[in-house]
Parts: structure tokens; C-alpha cells; sequence
């Protein structure tokens, strides 16, 4: 089973050198640390960065250059800044090669639900439903069940969408799985130590297993 | 050149008055019109419509006029960090509307090049898309959403110059040109007010025409949200 970090590991294996990537928060914004060395990527922040650097030394905090979830950050060499309206320009017009991002369910034909429980959290959807309508390549990282144990990749989602039919990968705790286009999460690879039977029981969704399903490699 | 120069928020806020709809610039809490939002404060309006990214935290930024009860209904696309916000909300205290974030500022957008609507792709299959009118262009369903308007629009500059030009510095720019586009009367504070000609013309960001009154804030608290920092190797 994977940590959160390890979660972080595995999909930065899916970042290509060259890349524009959009990093949610949480999980996602981890992978920012384990890109590959001698890769060129460019980190875009929806609030108009691109070319994001690492956090700032101590003491080099600067109240005007935050990342997307208000931390603070530095640029990169190479880096540029614009506004709101060009950063999501640049996201519709799927100049982003691949977003990143959590949530709290997907459903087998790749709908998306990560910004409201109803009657519970209304924290509103950011840029997520600008993201996930118009990105190219969408990655989601997230627990495969709840806090309760029920399972978050399901046939349909029960709560409030953020964008329909637009999930591609899923990587979790247990495992790797793709969204295939006519519908199903197709089985890629079983995180360490964890059996088909375990990704099973925790996948509400369907679920389609062809042949061997290999442990991931790091 | 037309002088757009006023002596300070109290004079810039002329005009505001109960029930009008105000746009705010910002991210979080990084290049809002932190004088702008005190003197609202003192100004006592109320019943305002404010179209925000966020609204603040419980104690700065928009929060403040939430704590004082000034503003009736927020239009934002993430309203995380405001306790009294969502116990507002909760209660039924504060109308809410949440818009997409990158639907917010191309709205905004719109209005500021003169165009009533825009089709977006995000949203459709969801509830936001609940009224609205959904087009297909080239195989991709699009919502329509109309342009915001606002009686005044508030925005926060790095610099500006007697004419209303502004130059905005790192991701303080954020929701700020858009917004200043978008209000039939832009009120524009800056860290530093120069005088025309000083400003590279090819390095302004919001030309003058945009912005009707332009003050030097008195000071700048600039509170981080979240500070995150790396150690030194």
C-alpha cells in the first residue's frame, strides 16, 4: 500500500520532459517533488504563474507571489506571470499538457465530483471545473475509500459533479487504473503488497482485470 | 493627459452607496484593495453584491465586511477559509454564488471588451449549468455565460501614475486587470503613485482609460495566508 508520497511517486512517472502540468492541491502538489532530474517541465499556477518554483528560503516570503493554494513560492528561471483570465486561456485552449489533481469520487465513465458535500462542505470549485472540462491529460490522486471505508471509484457519483466524462487515471493507495472511453476502471498495476482481491473489494465501479496485473516498479 | 488622481479611499469610494454591486480584486488575500476594503468598513455601506475570487479570511480582506454584515450576497469561486463566511452562509444570512474560477474572470473579461456573453466549457453536466443555455461548437458543449457587471469595481496596483495606468507586480495582478475593465467606475489603489511619464508606456498593464480614480494606499499589511518555506541546505 501506498503512502501519500508514494501516491506522488507513481504519477510523477507519467510526467513526459517538456511538459506544462498543473498540480492540484494536496497529493498532486507532492509531485512537484519527485519529478524526474534532468527533466524540463514548466509548473503552472491557475492564479497566473508559469515556471513555479520550489517553496522560499526562510525569510525570502513574499506576500505577492503565492501559488494557486495560497502558499507562498518562488519562480523559476525562465518563469512568467499574467492574470486570471490568460491563466485559464491557456487552460481552455489545452496548452496544459496535464493536470493533476484529488477527489472525493470518479465514476467508471470518468465523471468527476471534488467540490461540495451538500449540506456539509461548500468551499466552491476554484479553477477544478475549468480544469477537468478542458484539460487534455487529467490524473486524479486520491484515497480509493473514504474515511468511512466505502469505496470512492463507483459506477456513479453521488455527489455534486465537477465535470463529466473527463477522468483518464486514477492512482491511489492500492493501485493504477485507467478510465477506458466506452466506460470501466481497467486494472493497471497493483501497488506493493496488495492483491487483486483487495482492489476488488474497495472498487464499487467496474472493474476490468485482463491477464497478470504486475506490482508497480519504482 | 487626464488626471485621474484622488486624495485618498474615503474620496475614491465617492458614490458607493446600499445595495450596489462592487467588484474586488485579488487571490486569497495576495493584491486586494486593502485600503480600500478599511474605508468600506468605516463607510458603513451595506446590502453590497460582491463579485470576489475569494472573501477573505474571518479578519482581513472581504472578511471584514462580513463580519460587519455589509455584504449581502458573495459571487466567488472558493470560499475555503472564512469561518464566519460559511456560518453565514450556512444560515442563510448570505446569499452565495459560486462561479468557476477561470468563468469568473472571463466574465469579467468580457464585460471590460464590451462582449454580453462567452462559452465556456466548464460546468456543462453539472449543476452550475442548472438554467443556462448549452451549445455545441465543433463536437464540445459549451455554456453560455453572461458578462458581470459591476458599479464600481476595486483593484489594487503595485504602481500607477497620475493618468490611471497601472502596473501590477508578481501574482498580486491575479483578478486586478480584469476587474478593472469590468466596472462602470474603477477605483485603483497603488503602493506607489508616480507622475505621468514616468511609467514605461509598453510596461502598463491597465491603461488609464480603465480607471477613473487612482489613490496612493496609505499602508500595506499584506498578510500571507500560508506561509511554507524551505529550510536552508
Amino acid at each position: 500500500m501506498l503512502d501519500k508520497n508514494g501516491i506522488a511517486i507513481r504519477i510523477a512517472k507519467e510526467v513526459r520532459d517538456g511538459m506544462f502540468v498543473n498540480l492540484g492541491i494536496g497529493i498532486p502538489t507532492l509531485v512537484a517533488n519527485f519529478i524526474p532530474k534532468g527533466y524540463n517541465i514548466e509548473l503552472q499556477s491557475e492564479n497566473g504563474i508559469l515556471g513555479m518554483g520550489p517553496f522560499p528560503f526562510e525569510g525570502e516570503e513574499d506576500a505577492d507571489l503565492i501559488n494557486a493554494g495560497k502558499q507562498t513560492v518562488t519562480l523559476l528561471p525562465g518563469a512568467s506571470i499574467f492574470d486570471s483570465a490568460m491563466s485559464f486561456g491557456m487552460i481552455r485552449s489545452q496548452k496544459v499538457d496535464l493536470t493533476i489533481l484529488g477527489a472525493m469520487e470518479v465514476s467508471e465513465n470518468g465523471d468527476i465530483a471534488n467540490w461540495k458535500i451538500p449540506g456539509k462542505m461548500v468551499k466552491g470549485m476554484g479553477g477544478a471545473m475549468d480544469l477537468v472540462a478542458s484539460a487534455k491529460n487529467i490524473i486524479v490522486a486520491m484515497q480509493h475509500v473514504n474515511k468511512a471505508g466505502e469505496s470512492k471509484l463507483l459506477p456513479h457519483c453521488t455527489l455534486p459533479l465537477t465535470g463529466v466524462k473527463c477522468v483518464k487515471k486514477i492512482v491511489t493507495e492500492l493501485a493504477v487504473l485507467d478510465v477506458l472511453p466506452q466506460g470501466g476502471f481497467k486494472l493497471l498495476e497493483r501497488a506493493p503488497g496488495v492483491s487483486v482481491e483487495q482492489i476488488k473489494n474497495a472498487t464499487l465501479g467496474k472493474l476490468i482485470i485482463e491477464g497478470e496485473i504486475p506490482e508497480m516498479i519504482f | 493627459m487626464i488626471r485621474r488622481v484622488v486624495a485618498n479611499a474615503e474620496e475614491a469610494l465617492k458614490g458607493i452607496e446600499d445595495g450596489m454591486t462592487l467588484m474586488v480584486g485579488g487571490f486569497g488575500l495576495c493584491g486586494i484593495p486593502e485600503n480600500s476594503i478599511a474605508a468600506l468598513v468605516r463607510k458603513g455601506t451595506k446590502n453590497l453584491t460582491c463579485i470576489s475570487n475569494n472573501a477573505g479570511v474571518d479578519d482581513f480582506g472581504l472578511g471584514l465586511l462580513l463580519q460587519t454584515r455589509q455584504i449581502k450576497k458573495m459571487i466567488s469561486s472558493y470560499v475555503g477559509e472564512n469561518a464566519e463566511f460559511e456560518r453565514q452562509m450556512l444560515s442563510g444570512e448570505l446569499e452565495v454564488d459560486l462561479v468557476p474560477q477561470g468563468t469568473l474572470a472571463t466574465r469579467c473579461l468580457a464585460a471590460g471588451y464590451g462582449m454580453p456573453v462567452v462559452y465556456t466549457p466548464a460546468g456543462v453536466g453539472t449543476e452550475i449549468a442548472n438554467g443556462k443555455e448549452v451549445r455545441n461548437f465543433n463536437g464540445k458543449e459549451y455554456l453560455m455565460e453572461e458578462a458581470f457587471h459591476a458599479d464600481f469595481a476595486i483593484v489594487k496596483a503595485w504602481k500607477g501614475d497620475e493618468a490611471g495606468n497601472l502596473i501590477y507586480k508578481s501574482t498580486a495582478r491575479n483578478f486586478n486587470p480584469m476587474m478593472a475593465m469590468a466596472g462602470k467606475i474603477t477605483i485603483a489603489e497603488v503602493e506607489i503613485l508616480v507622475p505621468a511619464g514616468e511609467l514605461d508606456p509598453d510596461h502598463i498593464h491597465t491603461p488609464g482609460i480603465y480607471v477613473h480614480r487612482i489613490f496612493q494606499g496609505e499602508k500595506y499589511e499584506k498578510r500571507i495566508e500560508q506561509r511554507t518555506v524551505r529550510k536552508r541546505a
